[in-house]
């Protein structure tokens, strides 16, 4: 598919009306700044046209580090902070690194044979920056379980492509977001902010997140994005009363209609959307009518450019914005016609699709096949219920059977007397909306359930 | 609460939920005639293995199915000493 040329990121610094800043935990640096400055202490030149890997450890160091390399280096690879010691050297062999931007916090052997960059989080100005002369190629790493992370190839016009259809430069937004900017998902709220001259509040590592949210509050953010997880996790904070966003995004996971009707409950004002997006795929499409799933129409149209199709129930998405390939290895990223195969399974139900789980997370009962997401979606609708984890328990006579761990919304529905009300009430939900199979053999309460670094819950297939 | 009367209690309750009817509970009664199918029985062993703390069938060697109700409980009462 043809593709577009997109101005290089430090174009629209260059050209953004009004100062604007990144900003985390410990700094606002002003990254308008890098017009005319570097945070990469002379460096930059030096890696021009080259394989950068960006192993910043911050976000901010990351976020300016992308800005300088894009448009100047050949290749730029964008190590998340989550990613295992021992997977460092098939990466920088796979991208051909010959040079590494570190920061402060960065330590690695794997990198003592490299050409090492620090960048510093704060901007010096600079009459010496080289000029933007090529379209780099943009490598993100998905969050694979097992072995080496896949190496997906983007360019800058497919990674903006969204952004430029859907969001007109808004000078006055400032973006948030409790995603890292080195997943795709995080990525796209830092292009948006960078693209649109708006500024960008980012997570801090191990950050409390009251201690988050209370900053994004007092930066005054207007536009907030995260996974449901990221969110119900928000929503048990008191401190989600004290910001105020204009628009609340949901992605990487299935929005269940129990996180938008919560949303919507806090912030009764604010436009609420969930948007389809993977790191092969790109973004797909967003849904902004507050409802689960997304029209049934969307599929078999060209939207924006993008065609979805649905293939032995599974989604599947032709777009400008998807990835080009997989990095060193053998596997496809596209079919033949140009489809990327998303892995994401879905159902329709009226004029509506609606996500059911991931292909490969099925759990088998006795023949029978369940995607826990079905369930939690289902588990979630009860009141009293923040969020929930269907998994699966081996058991001797059908294999395994499903149980669910459900975190609560109050503290005060801890008393065991009620606990059993509300499991009672849980299973009897369940038994009125699934078949036999799927009702969860038991129930568990639990204070809180693991989030991983992509910010998605986690799950263990075994 | 005694094994046997926890086994009763949860099969009870199992069959409840699945809206099935048990046969009169006793020791000779055969598994396969009690009232529950194998997906009852599968939900019955992870009620237990919460309520008693073990899955005997999971965690033997050599894994063999009782016939009646009588060895079912049998079962969990070795596995619960």
């Amino acid at each position: 598919m043809a593709r577009v040329e997109a101005p290089p990121l430090r174009a629209h610094v260059a050209n953004a009306p009004a100062p604007r800043f990144f900003r985390d935990r410990a700094r606002s640096v002003r990254f308008t700044d890098l017009g005319r400055g570097t945070s990469l202490a002379g460096r930059l030149a030096d890696l021009c046209g080259r394989s950068v890997l960006v192993a910043t450890v911050d976000q901010l160091t990351t976020a300016l580090t992308l800005i300088e390399l894009d448009g100047r280096a050949r290749r730029i690879t964008v190590l998340p902070p989550d990613i295992a010691a021992d997977h460092l050297a098939a990466v920088i062999g796979r991208a051909e690194v010959d040079a590494v931007v570190i920061d402060g916090g960065t330590h690695a052997a794997a990198f003592d044979h490299l050409d090492r960059v620090m960048c510093a989080p704060s901007i010096v100005p600079t009459e010496q920056a080289p000029p933007v002369r090529r379209r780099s190629e943009w490598v993100l790493l998905t969050s694979g379980t097992t072995g080496v992370p896949k190496m997906v190839v983007h360019d800058l016009a497919g990674l903006t492509a969204a952004v430029a259809a859907k969001s007109p430069a808004d000078g006055a937004a400032v973006w948030g977001t409790f995603y890292d900017i080195r997943r795709y998902g995080g990525l796209q709220i830092f292009l948006r902010a960078v693209c649109g001259g708006a500024s960008l509040v980012l997570s801090s590592a191990g950050e409390p997140v009251a201690e988050h949210l209370a900053r994004l509050a007092r930066h005054g953010v207007t536009h907030l994005s995260g996974t449901p997880s990221h969110w119900r996790r928000a929503l048990m904070s008191p401190a989600i009363r004290t910001i105020a966003p204009r628009y609340v995004r949901l992605s990487g996971e299935i929005a269940d209609q129990a996180i938008l009707d919560s949303l919507r409950a806090v912030f009764p004002q604010a436009n609420i959307g969930h948007a389809y997006a993977s790191t092969e795929a790109g973004v797909g499409f967003d849904v902004n009518d507050g409802r689960a799933g997304f029209p049934a129409d969307y599929v078999g149209a060209v939207r924006d450019g993008v065609e979805l199709k649905v293939v032995d129930g599974a989604l599947a998405i032709r777009s400008p914005r998807t990835a080009s390939r997989y990095l060193g290895a053998g596997e496809r990223l596209a079919a033949a016609d140009g489809f990327v195969d998303t892995g994401d399974m879905v159902e329709r139900r009226g004029e509506r699709f609606y996500f059911v789980g991931r292909r490969g997370g099925i759990i088998n009962v006795g023949g029978l096949k369940i995607h826990p997401e079905e369930i939690e979606a289902v588990i979630n609708r009860h009141p009293q219920v923040r969020m929930s984890l269907v998994r699966p328990r081996r058991n001797p006579i059908t294999g395994a059977v499903v149980v669910a761990d459900v975190v609560l919304k109050f503290e005060r529905d801890s008393a065991a007397a009620r606990r059993i009300e509300v499991r009672d009430d849980i299973l009897k939900l369940c038994r009125e909306a699934l078949p036999r199979h799927k009702v969860p053999a038991a129930i568990s309460f639990v204070p809180t359930l693991a989030v991983a670094a992509t910010g998605k819950l986690e799950r263990r297939h075994g | 609460m005694s094994v046997k009367l926890t086994i009763m209690r949860e099969m009870q309750q199992v069959a409840r939920e699945h809206g099935k009817i048990l046969a009169p509970l006793n020791d000779d009664l055969a598994l396969v005639d009690c009232g529950l199918d194998s997906l009852g029985f599968a939900v019955l062993v992870a009620r237990l293995e919460d309520a008693l703390g073990i899955d005997p069938f999971t965690a033997a060697e050599d894994a063999f199915f009782p016939v009646t109700l009588g060895d079912f409980v049998q079962v969990y009462e070795n596995g619960a000493r």
